[in-house]
C-alpha cells in the first residue's frame, strides 16, 4: 500500500468525501437525510427560494444533522445580476461565501451561459466568495473561470438531469489537465459508472442529485455513488495501463514445454 | 401601506419594519436561514428590526430548500 493521500480540499475546507450531493428531487427531507448518510457526502447543495409556511421541516436543519455543510447554488438564474443578488442572500441567509455558481443560457437544455456566468464570477469573487461555477465542458472557458478567481470549476458531463454521463471526456480531460484548482464535474451523471469514469478522467470531485434523488432506491444508488466516485479515483491514482490495439500476453512465452513430438 | 410580499400584495401597517414582513411572509425571524431582499438588494439580519419598509415596495423573504 502507498502513502495515505491527503484529504481532498475545496475552497479551504479538507473534505474526506469527493462526492457533493444536489439535494433537488427528493422525495422528501427523510429519504434525503438517508442517501445523504449512505453517500458520505460531506457538503450538499440548496437552493433559496420564497418561505413556504407550509413547509414541513426545514433541509438546513436535516444536512447540519447529517454532518454536512450547505453549498447554496444559484439555480434559476439567467441573468448575472439575479445570480449576483441570489449569492448575496445566500450569504446572509447561509452565513458561509461559497457558491455554486449557476446561470443557465436556455430552458431547454439548462446549459450554461458563458458569458453571463463569467461576469458573474468576477464580480462575486471581487466580493470575497468562493465561487463555484458550473460551467460548459469548454476547456478555454473553465480557464478564464480561473482566471478570474474561480476556486473551482466544475464542468457538466452532459446536461442537467439528463442522466447521459460525460459526452465529451476528451474535453474533461483538457480541463482536468490545465486547471490547477480543483475540476468537479457536475451534471449528466446517471449511474455509478458514469461517476467512475469521471474519477478515472482525474476530476477531483462529482456533484449529482437526480442521479441519486430520482433513482427507484435513492439510499442504494446514494452508496453504488460513493464506491463508484471511492474506486474511480483509486484507479486514476493507480495508474491504467495504456490501450492497445493488440493483445499483450500476460503470461511468459519463454519456457513454454513442448508436449508433442515434431513431425 | 401597501406593498408586495413575496410576490403577493399585501397590506402592512405603516411603520412596519422588515421583521414584521418576514412574520407575515410567515417565518420565524429568530429563525436561521432565511433571508430578505427589498427591490433586489439584502437586508441583513442585524438591521431588520430598524429597517422600515415603505409603500410599494418589493419584499423577497427567501429560505433554503432542496435543490442543485
Amino acid at each position: 500500500m502507498s502513502e495515505p493521500k491527503p484529504p481532498f480540499e475545496l475552497a479551504g475546507r479538507a473534505l474526506d468525501s469527493r462526492l457533493i450531493l444536489g439535494t433537488g428531487g427528493f422525495r422528501n427531507l427523510s429519504v434525503l437525510a438517508e442517501a445523504a448518510a449512505a453517500s458520505g457526502a460531506r457538503v450538499a447543495t440548496v437552493a433559496l427560494r420564497r418561505v413556504d409556511p407550509s413547509a414541513r421541516g426545514s433541509i438546513a436543519d436535516v444536512l447540519r444533522e447529517g454532518g454536512l455543510e450547505l453549498l447554496p447554488n444559484t439555480a434559476g438564474c439567467y441573468t448575472a445580476r439575479d445570480a449576483v443578488a441570489t449569492a448575496r442572500l445566500a450569504r446572509e441567509a447561509l452565513e458561509s461565501d461559497w457558491v455554486k455558481l449557476e446561470v443557465i443560457g436556455d430552458d431547454r437544455t439548462l446549459l450554461p451561459d458563458a458569458s453571463e456566468l463569467l461576469e458573474a464570477a468576477a464580480t462575486l469573487v471581487g466580493e470575497g466568495f468562493a465561487v463555484l461555477p458550473y460551467t460548459n465542458d469548454d476547456p478555454v472557458l473553465a480557464r478564464r473561470l480561473e482566471d478570474v478567481g474561480c476556486a473551482a470549476v466544475m464542468p457538466l458531463g452532459s446536461p442537467i438531469g439528463s442522466g447521459m454521463g460525460i459526452c465529451n471526456p476528451y474535453n474533461i480531460r483538457l480541463i482536468v489537465e490545465q486547471a490547477s484548482v480543483p475540476v468537479i464535474l457536475d451534471a449528466g451523471v446517471g449511474t455509478a459508472s458514469d461517476a467512475a469514469l469521471a474519477m478515472e478522467l482525474g476530476c477531483d470531485a462529482v456533484l449529482l442529485a437526480s442521479a441519486v434523488s430520482r433513482a427507484e432506491d435513492p439510499p442504494a444508488m446514494a452508496r453504488a455513488m460513493r464506491l463508484a466516485i471511492e474506486s474511480g479515483r483509486l484507479a486514476f491514482e493507480a495508474g491504467r495501463i495504456p490501450r492497445r490495439l493488440y493483445g499483450e500476453p500476460s503470461t511468459p512465452s519463454e519456457g513454454v514445454p513442448e508436449l508433442h513430438s515434431r513431425p | 401601506m401597501k406593498l408586495s410580499l413575496n410576490g403577493e400584495p399585501r397590506e402592512l401597517d405603516d411603520g412596519a419594519t422588515v421583521s414584521a414582513a418576514v412574520e407575515a411572509a410567515g417565518a420565524e425571524p429568530a429563525a436561521g436561514g432565511i433571508a430578505v431582499a427589498i427591490d433586489g438588494e439584502v437586508v441583513p439580519r442585524s438591521q431588520w428590526g430598524q429597517t422600515p419598509l415603505r409603500e410599494g415596495q418589493q419584499v423577497e423573504v427567501l429560505q433554503a430548500v432542496q435543490g442543485g
